[in-house]
């Protein structure tokens, strides 16, 4: 019953201009890596997805979008609901997932088994999207690349381990490549793959 | 058959506009390369927008402010039939005035006044391919760009150098986009080509025929194909618009009489306005005040 | 002074009003209905929903009187309203063994089971003008069958009994179920996709490639094997309740071609096959598909690919009439700011020509006088 429930409800209320705004910060955000945006609708995905990471899969889910999910995210009753409001269905192998998601802690499975495109189709990959803790860290990360003007700095709190080593690898593959977003509760970012990380202040 | 003109919000259904905005992120995410996408059959012509109507209509919403331009101007019959379109099917505000539009949706020209952070360009896009008109086989170019094997463009270019003593693609110039794909900027005249470099707003193209999107996102090194010896350079005009006077724009030549008279107006209709209303005035042009 | 041309608004309103005017022509005749389009104009009906690949007579006879007569207007108008429409299934592949036929006739065999039927054909009609047309006089009924029709065995199955033609094949889990209006375009394209753009495809397109197969450019050696049009049943699986439910009949014309035999060293000499099949009545456009269609297997069959109707690429990407006049079309549209920009040029070039002749005739006079 629990479970049920939890899949029928939330989503968006009006799915038509809230699908538009919250497109339009993915939008923002992938054109200017690294800028916080803020999500203000709660859609009611069941934890432990976030709010940002709910509202961004009711955005750009469909029937034809594979999605894999984290083994936390799996146990939950974020399947159903992602099946009831989206109709994804779910992606047999993380090679076949349009869309990818991870919930705050878990471990990064390895860039590599996700689909990175080809050399002739870069644009047939997985987009990621990983909950971290906060963008209140103390580390700073410098970002740079398209999009950017002279440099971003960003401080992204709980990174999982090995995602800058793997960032690093992911943007040796250009033009394929895998895209990121970052997402901590109502915020997010977007890391497109032309994006550069490096330790330190601008 | 009552039920005939029901259409959604911006005309095309959801499962659509969440197809082309994927192919937008996608676009986004890797600068200059041609994302396919399942362009929809729209309701006015290819070849009249239908890429960039699509685009327009994945990303526009209540809060947004359209401007509709052809040839740089709002009322050419094509742009007011789109931005009618617009109005109609979306209800969205829309306007003449660079500065105040969030979404500018463009044939062939770049708007003079400098574009900002938050605006959209989204052009209209009749063949994406930069390199077609030297290998007409999609299969081909698709592996061209693969290998970032540009050869032949540039041979295009110096055969031109060769047989002209000049470079003689006037619009639709190549760029090279953050170092990595050649792309076709649309047939904007190659006067526009230097906008686009590292440019405050968000650039998107929409080609529905040839069922293409690519994006340049801000701060994008775009630049102009060129050789050492041949340097890329933008048209020069002899004399300022004859109407609002201003220097350095783009200008159309407009044909007043039967005996060779004619002049050089803006070709951006809006900054000529806007110039004129602050008092600026070219040889044939007259006082505002004085209309 | 100068005033730049303004009022599109206006000037677009008013063609607008001036084309619904002419549309509707002298107001003493009665308006053409719908109804009688149907009825009175049926092929130019069937046309428009093959080529806009929507089958409903109302809406392609809308379609037709609105475009004023222009078939490819009509098929663009219905096209459009198409792309909106939500998508409730695919429908089980329909039968067109189990027509029935109004028409049948095959070129291979003087008699078979099922007989020739010429049905309402011009095949044989002396295109002599009409002028009882003129009046609107009684006609005949069409002479009726006596017996009961029953499923005709098609000629592709009577030679598959002694395995003389290549079997209809079957189809891969991921085959079948393409939709090009949905998917953008991808070379190599499967046979489905294929067929399905030439079944949307310009009926003149197909015919002149079609044609020049037969000439020799890309000849295929072509039989029509069967030609048949009537009207199948059009089912659709309800898994809900463990059967297919009918959704109703629909017209078809369908052509099957039989071409030059193929053998391997494994395999045993065997004719092979075009396909085409088409809304409505239009047996041109079906044979034209299926002589098309058999010339783009060339490379399935290991030809060499020499001729335009056997390039893929070009084939596939030029026979959609709606996007072809639109491009072709558009060139009306302003383009002055890139006609300015070679304006440019060539007058550029033109004043460094003439400066390169005057420098060298003054060097030449020079010289002369030195």
């Amino acid at each position: 019953m629990g479970l049920e429930s939890d899949s029928l409800s939330g989503g968006f209320h009006d799915p038509v201009f809230q699908g538009q705004a919250v497109f339009r910060l993915v939008m923002d955000a992938m054109a200017r890596p690294g800028t916080l945006q803020t999500v203000t609708d709660d859609t009611g995905a069941p934890s432990p997805l976030g709010i940002a990471a709910g509202a961004i899969a009711l955005t750009l889910l469909d029937h034809d979008t594979p999605v894999w999910l984290s083994v936390r995210l799996q146990k939950s009753a974020l399947p159903g609901w992602l099946s009831f409001h989206t109709g994804a269905p779910p992606a047999p192998e993380k090679a076949e997932a349009r869309f990818a998601f991870i919930e705050a802690g878990a471990p990064l499975p390895s860039f590599g088994l996700f689909s990175a495109g080809t050399q002739e189709y870069p644009d047939r990959s997985v987009t990621l999207i990983i909950e971290i803790a906060s963008f209140e860290g103390t580390t700073p990360l410098k970002l740079t690349g398209p999009g950017i003007a002279g440099g971003r700095i960003v401080h992204p709190s709980g990174l999982p381990d090995g995602f800058l080593r793997q960032w690093a690898e992911n943007h040796v593959l250009f033009p394929r490549g895998v895209d990121v977003v970052l997402t901590a509760g109502d915020r997010f970012l977007c890391l497109p793959r032309t994006t550069r990380i490096s330790a330190g202040a601008l | 058959m009552s039920d005939l003109a029901a259409y959604n919000f911006a005309y095309l259904d959801e499962q659509t506009k969440r197809m082309i905005r994927r192919a937008i992120l996608k676009a986004i995410a890797i600068p200059g390369y041609q994302v396919p996408f399942a362009s929809r059959e729209m309701p006015m012509p290819y070849g009249w927008g239908t890429g960039g109507v699509q685009v327009t209509a994945a990303i526009i919403g209540p809060a947004d402010v359209l401007k509709v331009i052809d040839q740089g101007a709002d009322d050419t019959t094509n742009a007011v039939s789109i931005r009618a379109f617009f109005a109609k099917v979306a209800n969205v505000a829309v306007t003449t005035h660079t500065d105040e539009a969030t979404i500018i949706q463009t044939r062939h020209r770049i708007p003079e006044k400098v574009l900002k952070e938050g605006q959209v360009l989204v052009y209209q896009v009749p063949i994406p391919e930069p390199l077609r008109y030297l290998e007409p086989r999609e299969t081909e170019t698709r592996t061209m760009h693969a290998l970032s094997e540009y050869g032949l463009m540039h041979v295009k270019l110096y055969e031109d150098i060769a047989i002209n003593g000049h470079i003689a693609t006037t619009y639709a110039y190549p760029v090279k986009v953050a170092g990595r794909y050649v792309m076709d900027p649309s047939p904007i005249p190659k006067f526009d080509n230097p906008k686009m470099h590292m440019s405050e707003a968000l650039q998107l193209f929409g080609a529905g025929r040839e069922k293409r999107i690519y994006a340049v996102p801000p701060f994008t090194e775009v630049v102009s194909l060129d050789f050492e010896d041949h340097p890329f350079e933008v048209q020069t005009f002899d004399k300022p618009c004859a109407l609002c006077g201003a220097e350095n724009v783009y200008l159309d030549e407009v044909i007043l009489d039967d005996r060779g008279g004619r002049m050089f107006v803006c070709s951006d209709t809006d900054h000529c306005e806007e110039r004129r209303a602050c008092g600026c005035v070219g040889e044939l042009g007259v006082k505002e005040a004085a209309e | 002074m100068y005033v730049a041309v303004k009022g599109g608004e206006t000037a677009i309103a008013n063609a607008h009003r001036l084309l619904a005017d002419r549309r509707r022509g002298d107001r003493s005749l009665p308006a053409v209905s719908s109804e009688q389009v149907i009825e009175q104009l049926a092929l130019a009906v069937d046309r428009v929903m093959a080529e806009a690949s929507l089958y409903d007579r109302d809406l392609a006879a809308l379609a037709f009187r609105q475009a004023r007569g222009d078939m490819i207007e009509a098929i663009f108008l219905l096209r459009a309203y198409r792309t909106t429409l939500p998508r409730f299934g695919v429908s089980s592949p329909i039968d067109t063994g189990a027509m029935l036929i109004e028409r049948r006739v095959s070129a291979t065999y003087k008699d078979l089971p099922g007989g020739q039927l010429l049905g309402p054909t011009f095949d044989y009609t002396h295109r002599l003008l009409d002028p009882t047309l003129l009046e609107d006089g009684p006609v005949e009924e069409g002479a009726e069958r006596t017996e009961t029709p029953e499923a005709v065995m098609r000629v592709s199955e009577i030679l598959a009994q002694e395995g003389l033609i290549e079997g209809d094949g079957t189809l891969g889990e991921d085959e079948g179920g393409g939709d090009l209006t949905r998917e953008p375009m991808e070379f190599p394209m499967s046979r489905d996709l294929r067929l399905q753009a030439l079944a949307r495809g310009d009926e003149g397109f197909l015919l002149a490639l079609g044609y020049s197969t037969q000439r020799g450019y890309g000849r295929t050696h072509p039989f029509t094997g069967e030609i048949r049009i009537g009207e199948v049943e059009i089912e659709i699986d309800a898994p809900e309740l463990g059967y297919a439910v009918s959704l109703g009949e629909i017209r078809v014309t369908e052509c099957q071609m039989v071409n030059q035999f193929k053998g391997s060293a494994k395999v045993p000499p065997q004719f092979t096959r075009g396909y085409g099949l088409v809304f409505g009545q239009s047996e041109r456009k079906a044979m034209s598909m299926s002589l098309v269609d058999r010339a783009l297997r060339a490379r399935e069959f290991g030809e060499d690919i020499v001729a335009p109707a056997q390039d893929e690429e070009f084939v596939l990407s030029h026979c959609d009439n709606v996007q072809a006049t639109g491009f072709v079309e558009h060139l009306k549209l302003p383009h002055y700011v890139d006609f300015q920009a070679e304006l440019g040029l060539v007058r550029r070039m033109r004043a460094e020509f003439e400066a390169a002749r005057t420098a060298s005739e003054s060097s030449d006079r020079k010289e002369a006088a030195e």
